[in-house]
Formats: C-alpha cells, sequence, structure tokens
C-alpha cells in the first residue's frame, strides 16, 4: 500500500519508536517567539543547553509594536521586559533572533518561510499554534506548548503519537472574488472546530493546486481552526519557484521534494471533498471559526442550529456579539478593521486589500500591520501604502498586532472589528471585543462600506 | 512535576462548548511571570467584571464549584491557541482534572506534562457527570489513573485511557526531557545518518 505525504515525512524522522505507536522525531526547523519565555526558563532552571541552536531561530512578534522598532524604546515596561528577556535568550545561546530592530523581522509564520528557513519534507514546530501554516510548503509542522519547547530545545526531537491521515478535497475552481480565506472559513463551517480534532490534514484538488504558495500559506494556517494538529499541501513547481532565491533555501531545488505526495493508493482515515467553485466570500458572525456564513447571506437565529448544543452556544454567541440573529450581514456595523496577522498579512494580501481601496475612503478606522519588515518594503516599493494612507488607513510595522492584542493595543469592549486574522474568540482582540473573521479584499470593502460586505 | 496516581475531589460543571485557551488564560496576562497570581487568570473575564468585581453568577465562583479539584466540561475543551500558561491557570485555580468529550490536541498534551489529567469520555457519559455534580454541588468524583477508571456519584465506572508513556511520566513524576536525554545516543546516531544521506 502506498504512504500518504505526511507518513513519508514522519517515517524519515523517526529517532526512536516504540510499541504503542508514539515515536520520537527529530526536528529539522524549531522557531521561537517572545512567549517562548518559559521554555528557556524550564531549561535554566535544570541547568540544561540548546542542543542545536544553528536549527533553531527566533522572531520577535507577539509583542513587538506596530510604531517603533527599538526595544528600549517600548513604552510598555512588561512588554518591554518580554522583549528584552526574548532578545537575551537568544544571545545567550547563540540563536539567530530575528529581533524588533531586524530589518527581516516579522511574524514568524510569515517571515520564517519567507527567509526560506521552511524547505519541503522538514519537520517544523513552534510554541504556537498557528505553525501549520509552514505545511503548505509540504513540511510537517505543528504548534507545541512551553514544555514541548522546552525539550526540543534541549533534545532537538519531540514525542508524538501518529494522528489520523484527514485529506479534504477541493474539486472545481475557485470563483473570482473568493480567496484561499474563505475556502478555510467554508470547510470549518462544514467539518466543525472539531472536525479535524488529533488529525493532519491534507488539503488537496484541483483549487488547492491552483493556489499560489501564500494563499496555500492562509490555507494551511486555518488548518488548526478546525482542530487539526497540521495542514499540509505537498509540494510543486510552484513550491519551488517561489522558494528559489530566498536567504536560507537551496541554490538548487532538492531532487527528493518530487517524492513527497500522497501516492494514489494511500489510505486515508477519513476524506472530505468540497466543490471550490460554490465558495463564496465568508465571514464569521459568532466567537468561533465554524460560526461562518457568505457575506451575502444573513446571521442565523438560535433556534435554526442543528442540534440542542450549538442552539446554546449559537445563543452565546450572539449574546456576545450583539446581534440577534437574523440581520444580513451586509447590514452589521463596524467599529474598526484590522488587515494583518500570519493568516493575512503577505504581500499577495496587502495587493488584494490594496486594489479594493484604490482611490477610494474607508468609512471606519482601518489598521494594516504587513506580515513582516520585508513585505512592508515590498509594499512601499509597490506603492501600496500610499493607497492605504490616501484611503484613510493607518500604515505601520510589522507585528502580530491586533490578532492577539499583545503589543499593547486592544480592540475597545463592545467594539466590532473585521479582522483578516485567525480567531474570532470572545475576548481575543480584547476584553469584550467582538471579531469577524475575513478575508482581506473583504476587510477593505468593509472598511469602505463602514459594514460586512464582499468586494464583489 | 508532581505524580498523579488517584483523586478525589468535588467536581464543577461547565456546561460549554469550545472553550477555548483564549477564555481560560487572556492573553493580556501571559506577560506576567508564572505567580501567585496566576489564580485569578483562570476564565479571568466570565469570573470578574471589568470593575474587577467576583461576578457571582459564574459557576466556578459559587461555593462550593469554587474549590473544586475537577472540571466536567464540554466538547472541544482547550481549543485554539498553544499557550500552556492556560494549563498553569486551571492547576493555579486548584484543578487537577479535566473531563471532557474531547480536547485541543495542544492543550490535551500540554496538560499531561504538567500533571492536569485530562481525561476523555463518552458525550453522554459526560452529560450525566455534569447533571450530577450540578444537581448535589459538592458532590465528588474519584479518578484512578494506574486503572483508568473514574467513579461517578452513583458509583459507576467509566474507563479512559491516557496514552501510555505520558500516563508513566504522568504515575512517577517524570517529565520527558530526563528520558529522552537518556537517547541520546540515539539522537547522536540519528544525525550521523542524516549528515551521511547528504
Amino acid at each position: 500500500m502506498g504512504q500518504t505525504l505526511f507518513q513519508k515525512i514522519w517515517d524519515a524522522h523517526v529517532v526512536q519508536a516504540r510499541d504503542d505507536g508514539l515515536a520520537l522525531l527529530y526536528v529539522d526547523r524549531h522557531y521561537f517567539h517572545e512567549g517562548s519565555f518559559h521554555a528557556f526558563n524550564m531549561l535554566k532552571a535544570r541547568g540544561l543547553a540548546v542542543r542545536r541552536p544553528d536549527l533553531t531561530f527566533g522572531f520577535g512578534d507577539h509583542y513587538a509594536p506596530t510604531v517603533g522598532r527599538s526595544t528600549p524604546e517600548v513604552k510598555d515596561p512588561e512588554i518591554r521586559g518580554i522583549i528584552e528577556t526574548f532578545e537575551e535568550n537568544a544571545r545567550a545561546n547563540r540563536i539567530r533572533a530575528f529581533e524588533l530592530a531586524d530589518p527581516d523581522q516579522g511574524i514568524v509564520h510569515v517571515a520564517g518561510p519567507e527567509q526560506g528557513l521552511t524547505l519541503p519534507g522538514m519537520t517544523v514546530v513552534c510554541g504556537d499554534s498557528h505553525t501549520s501554516t509552514h505545511g503548505a510548503l509540504g513540511a510537517l509542522a505543528f504548534g507545541i506548548g512551553a514544555s514541548e519547547v522546552a525539550h526540543v530545545l534541549a533534545t532537538q526531537t519531540i514525542w508524538q503519537s501518529p494522528p489520523k491521515q484527514i485529506r479534504c478535497s477541493f474539486d472545481g475552481e475557485l470563483p473570482a472574488g473568493s480567496t484561499s480565506k474563505d475556502m478555510a472559513l467554508a470547510l470549518i463551517a462544514h467539518i466543525g472546530t472539531g472536525g479535524g480534532l488529533g488529525g493532519a490534514i491534507e488539503f488537496a484538488g484541483t483549487a488547492v493546486r491552483a493556489l499560489s504558495v501564500e494563499a496555500r500559506l492562509t490555507l494551511c494556517n486555518m488548518a488548526i481552526e478546525a482542530g487539526a494538529r497540521t495542514g499540509m499541501v505537498a509540494p510543486d513547481a510552484v513550491t519551488a519557484a517561489w522558494l528559489a532565491g530566498r536567504p536560507y533555501a537551496p541554490a538548487q531545488r532538492d531532487p527528493a521534494w518530487d517524492r513527497l505526495f500522497s501516492d494514489p493508493d494511500a489510505r486515508f482515515d477519513s476524506e472530505v471533498t468540497l466543490d471550490a467553485a460554490n465558495i463564496r466570500p465568508m465571514a464569521t458572525w459568532g466567537t468561533s471559526p465554524e460560526e461562518a456564513v457568505p457575506l451575502s447571506g444573513r446571521v442565523p437565529r438560535a433556534e435554526e442550529a442543528p442540534d440542542e448544543a450549538r442552539q446554546k452556544a449559537w445563543a452565546r454567541s450572539l449574546d456576545y456579539m450583539g446581534l440577534r440573529g437574523g440581520e444580513a450581514m451586509a447590514d452589521v456595523a463596524l467599529d474598526r478593521v484590522f488587515l494583518g496577522s500570519c493568516t493575512n498579512a503577505r504581500i499577495e494580501d496587502l495587493r488584494d486589500a490594496a486594489a479594493v481601496l484604490r482611490g477610494r475612503r474607508i468609512a471606519v478606522p482601518m489598521l494594516v500591520s504587513p506580515g513582516s519588515s520585508r513585505v512592508k518594503r515590498a509594499a512601499e516599493a509597490e506603492g501600496l501604502d500610499r493607497i492605504f494612507k490616501e484611503a484613510g488607513a493607518r500604515w505601520e510595522e510589522s507585528s502580530c498586532a491586533l490578532c492577539v492584542s499583545m503589543h499593547g493595543e486592544t480592540v475597545g469592549e463592545g467594539e466590532r472589528c473585521a479582522s483578516t486574522s485567525n480567531r474570532n474568540f470572545a475576548g481575543r482582540q480584547g476584553r469584550g471585543a467582538r471579531t469577524h473573521l475575513v478575508s482581506p479584499a473583504s476587510a477593505a470593502a468593509s472598511a469602505v462600506a463602514g459594514r460586512l460586505v464582499s468586494a464583489l | 512535576m508532581e505524580p498523579f496516581t488517584q483523586l478525589t475531589a468535588v467536581a464543577a460543571p461547565l456546561d460549554m462548548a469550545n472553550v477555548d485557551t483564549d477564555q481560560i488564560m487572556p492573553a493580556r496576562f501571559m506577560r506576567r511571570p508564572r505567580d501567585a497570581r496566576y489564580v485569578d487568570y483562570g476564565f479571568h473575564d466570565q469570573r470578574f467584571t471589568p470593575e474587577g468585581a467576583k461576578r457571582p453568577d459564574f459557576i466556578l465562583n459559587r461555593p462550593p464549584f469554587d474549590k473544586a479539584g475537577i472540571l466536567v466540561a464540554g466538547r472541544n475543551f482547550g481549543v485554539g491557541s498553544s499557550r500552556e500558561a492556560a494549563v498553569y491557570a486551571l492547576l493555579a485555580m486548584g484543578f487537577r482534572c479535566v473531563v471532557a468529550e474531547s480536547f485541543g490536541d495542544i492543550f490535551f498534551s500540554n496538560s499531561l506534562k504538567n500533571g492536569l489529567l485530562p481525561v476523555r469520555l463518552p458525550e453522554s457519559v459526560v452529560a450525566g457527570l455534569r447533571q450530577a455534580v450540578a444537581a448535589a454541588p459538592g458532590t465528588t468524583l474519584s479518578v484512578d489513573l494506574q486503572a483508568q477508571i473514574l467513579t461517578a456519584p452513583d458509583g459507576s465506572t467509566h474507563p479512559f485511557t491516557v496514552p501510555g508513556f505520558a500516563r508513566d511520566c504522568l504515575l512517577r513524576g517524570l517529565d520527558e526531557i530526563g528520558l529522552t536525554l537518556t537517547l541520546e545516543s540515539e539522537i547522536t546516531a540519528f544525525e550521523a545518518r542524516r549528515a551521511n544521506a547528504a
């Protein structure tokens, strides 16, 4: 029987296998960020060294301010302390860290791939759940907790039990105006946030093959929101072309990449297929990523929920979101818009949004935070910054920013924000903040309208 | 890590699905060191008003549930962010065990590594336990990790499974780093094989 892409990468990294299926996997690439300080503390407490600083890379992103690139000038002492600790830990352990002032700083899941640090066939871990993003390059990539970060720092390995193999196929052609963000939201609305629980999703099908690498990164980024440990896409010519010339990528494409695909007779534990032609621009209305509908639709009523548990959940979500249920999505008025995050802040995302904003003015405040400092420079070279600024948006520095609101700015209590990020959880963008997840083009259109609309 | 063998404790019902780790541990507290203040971070925005007053209507604020050691939750407990601080907050609140139909993957793993036992049971059993402990506040549940059995208030027993390696570590209070370091020669051999193949 053939093997899945996942199994091929897994098998190539087993240091030791136990009878119960648990395997000690070797880690090719270990990323960390400012929030990983607990793990460095654990290491210090045990007197252990970082085993492979050369395979470890730090990115300052979670606490990075959107204004200013100088650590000593960060105003909040607690935030400044976190950033200083990150930089000290990297220095003390001789780890290359892309610090706040580094011209290549960026969100780890944007800047890591951008640097060519994530390559097909690699195992990649990071103390951040959106590490699944890197699977878009044909890597086996997953998020881990602080104890596991300490374990990887000390041993360059991680214990894992094999996940369920799930193949998610998007057949047909994605309509113009729909994006891979809409594919992700449509999938999660279909299978639920528990739909991928304990699983590894391989994204396949003609509509996935047709996506750019950046769009694939968005899709795999959201795999965790379906509950999956990871998402991945088999590498192809598009992947190789995207990687060519990146600082840490090999000069020549590795012939081993050609074997990284699921064999035709490979067996998956479950399969789900969606028709890409039916996917419209989507938005969430509730406090779980599965609570999503097309922007052309309306907010559901709690009594329309398919079961009693979800009826309760929907009622709670509607209450938190300040919605009655039944209103048209296009009638939901916004207070602000956020364009950024590891989900949707790459150059193609900024181009999508700028194309909608060109020559128009926004009706509600909008923050644009590019995914990396490189993306910011590339956008400025193309003149995208002028389009955003002329439309009335704030054009600022790269940071996780309002996706996780750790950098010192939050969405206010009761404020409603259309956001290109990945989580609409209660309180995610700030206590009492109301988040609607959308694509970059929809975020731009919504900023102009002051309501939740698509660019169509 | 403190060993986990058996636990009999008051159980609190939390009848909510998809409780994410942002709710368990709001992001704004994560810049703080792991200290005594963690006891207030757990479920903070549901336990406290914006002014800092305790919300008496939130179940985990109500006696005897405010002293519970076991949380009987809903499906997909601990989804979302990988923040291990969510586990630290639950431990600080006094929980040593969470019972649910399913858990977020990373949360499940983080719990096992910190001595917070995640017990997966069928939906109907979990719903029954939630009802039982809600109907008679102060009711205790018993969990035996060696036998992998949870005993309900009515005396009924429910088997659960915890992955073998993690269970051994929990029972003995060992952490994985120490065990993996004993495999140093295997790791070095793997690195050598890889270097030769390249």
